[in-house]
């Protein structure tokens, strides 16, 4: 990110500069603490997990006891399966209907884009009730796609391809249509590519968003072989563990840690991507 | 004329796809569970029947359910402006020359892309009574035991700061970027007038942001009122219902006690709500702020 925060007459200098470097780096530790405490207890032995010594021997027996006690290897795999059948999906049904708002001009168009939109107001979250009746008719309770239609079809992918679609200048469109080329073509050849940065931010979002996402997982599956990690890990520390936490921190580590190491490889390309995500 | 109706024919086949999920998965449910609020939930012989507003009234004669809405509210409350201004202190700090800049972004950015589940878990041991870190930190300074998340008094302002440190972050980016978009020329401008840097923040650059301001606080109403996940994890809503939310005790209706009606009746009413929200926005922001 280009940060333009250097210089300005109201950058602080000095003393000045010193106290809000030390106010924001407090604030910081005490954001990290949190982590900090539980990456204390997943690597030391049980006894040591609240006494606090800088020799204390480091060890992988609690990840090796989590990762024994609980399917986890399965989870990583439905969760895998998940996000890429989700975030597959959404590429090619959000990229259509955004085409389709972006450059077709069609009677109704309006009212299918405002009953688009509603679904920012109404989201899949708060449907849980309806949509597993439709699942259980469909026969569908208790498997991975069930948990992932009901977010398919993502209005927010579409406005956002839209906007990205909408400032693709005319005349390309029209010497592409002038050499014969479809409008399928069009979309594959010129839009598609030129909305690529849009496309990986709604990517990370999205991939974040659902790797994270647990109340209609959890309402949805109930079996070892369609649970998601999070309703695995919310299992596993609730029922299978008791309270032996320094086994349930490395659990939870363990979970978070695909991401976080995407996150701490990727840092700017995660932080522009919610940016640009965020902004409407 | 032809090349027209092609255009709407292959406008609606692009739309197609996208438009049947929606209507099977957003509009077809908000409909029927609409429907359903009238109706009395289907129990083994004994059918659903036509109730009209019943579940309206039960609803307003329901004490767990004012208990949720209050709590709610108090979340919302005490969430939402900490987590704000700690966003814009955040973004304004690490807007400045600080010294390891990039470091402390990401320690305040960190919370926002781990899986609540996860997260909520470690601040359950955080919370824990004697083992957990609050508590050890607590006795050092000499203040006795509390279970913490046990207490009704508590218990909610426990599910808060939790709240507070996964969304700050989150808000921080939006800030951020709006700062870097304000024209350097206004400082050079305010620094010739004599303007002191509060004066500068209180009137060049707050007003600027008040675009960012309303989206993040839209953004933060909308996700106080569907909070569920923490309160899975660390309280189930308890102690005595002091850390019901709307949606958990939706999610407890529909799926604890399987009365489906009486949770399609408090769906419509959380529905309502977030209406109300995005009707607020549009005002507000349609009318009030005229940007870009």
């Amino acid at each position: 990110m280009s940060v333009r925060g250097d210089g300005g007459p109201y950058a602080p200098t000095g003393r000045g500069r010193v106290l809000e470097s030390a106010a924001a780096w407090l604030l910081a530790a005490l954001w990290l603490l949190p982590l900090l405490y539980a990456l204390w207890t997943a690597f030391h032995s049980a006894e040591l997990s609240t006494r606090f010594a800088l020799i204390a021997p480091i060890t992988l027996d609690n990840f090796a006891q989590a990762w024994g006690a609980a399917p986890f290897a399965r989870y990583f795999l439905n969760t895998f399966m998940l996000v890429s059948l989700i975030l597959g999906c959404q590429l090619v049904l959000c990229t259509l209907a955004a085409y389709a708002f972006a450059r077709f001009r069609f009677g109704g168009a309006g009212i299918a884009f405002a009953l688009v939109l509603m679904q920012l107001m109404i989201m899949p979250d708060v449907l849980i009730v309806e949509n597993y009746r439709t699942m259980s008719s469909f026969g569908l309770v208790d498997t991975i796609p069930a948990i992932a239609l009901p977010y398919v079809a993502s209005a927010f992918g579409i406005f956002l391809l839209r906007q990205a679609f909408k400032s693709v200048p005319r005349e390309l469109d029209d010497a592409a249509r002038v050499e014969g080329a479809g409008p399928l073509q069009v979309l594959w050849r010129l839009y598609v590519p030129l909305a690529k940065p849009v496309y990986l931010a709604y990517a990370l979002v999205s991939v974040s968003y659902h790797w994270n996402n647990f109340l209609w997982p959890l309402i949805v599956t109930n079996s070892v072989e369609a649970r998601p990690l999070t309703v695995g890990l919310q299992v596993f520390a609730s029922t299978d563990q008791g309270i032996d936490w320094s086994v349930i921190c490395a659990a939870t580590l363990m979970t978070s840690a695909p991401l976080l190491l995407a996150f701490l490889l990727f840092q700017r390309q995660f932080v522009q991507s919610f940016m640009r995500a965020g902004i409407r | 004329m032809l090349r027209h109706s092609q255009n709407a024919i292959h406008g609606w086949l692009l739309l197609l796809p996208a438009m049947a999920l929606l209507t099977l998965f957003t509009h077809w449910p908000a409909l029927a569970t609409f429907i359903d609020s009238f109706w009395s939930t289907a129990r083994p012989r004994r059918p659903a029947a036509f109730v009209g507003l019943d579940q309206y009234r039960a609803i307003l004669a329901d004490p767990v359910f004012w208990q949720s809405a209050v709590n709610n509210l108090v979340f919302a409350v005490g969430t939402i402006p900490i987590s704000i201004a700690l966003a814009l202190l955040m973004a304004i700090w690490v807007n400045d020359r600080i010294a390891g800049r990039a470091l402390v972004r990401m320690a305040y950015f960190t919370p926002t892309v781990l899986p609540m589940i996860a997260v909520a878990n470690i601040w359950l041991f955080f919370y824990t009574p004697q083992y957990g870190l609050l508590e050890q930190v607590l006795s050092l300074l000499g203040i006795g035991s509390h279970n913490w998340l046990g207490t009704p008094a508590t218990a909610l302002a426990c599910v808060i700061v939790v709240a507070i440190w996964k969304e700050a972050g989150f808000f921080m980016i939006f800030y951020l970027a709006a700062l870097q978009h304000i024209p350097p020329p206004l400082a050079e401008a305010a620094a010739l007038e004599g303007a002191s840097r509060w004066t500068f923040f209180r009137r060049v650059q707050f007003p600027l942001l008040m675009p960012t301001t309303l989206f993040v606080l839209v953004n933060a109403v909308i996700n106080a009122f569907r909070t569920v996940d923490q309160i899975i994890v660390m309280t189930h809503g308890g102690p005595d219902n002091a850390t019901t939310l709307l949606l958990y005790y939706i999610y407890e209706v529909g799926f604890r006690f399987w009365d489906t009606s009486y949770a399609a009746a408090l769906t419509i009413v959380l529905l309502a709500l977030l209406a109300a929200v995005s009707l607020a926005q549009y005002l507000l922001i349609e009318r009030r702020i005229h940007y870009r």
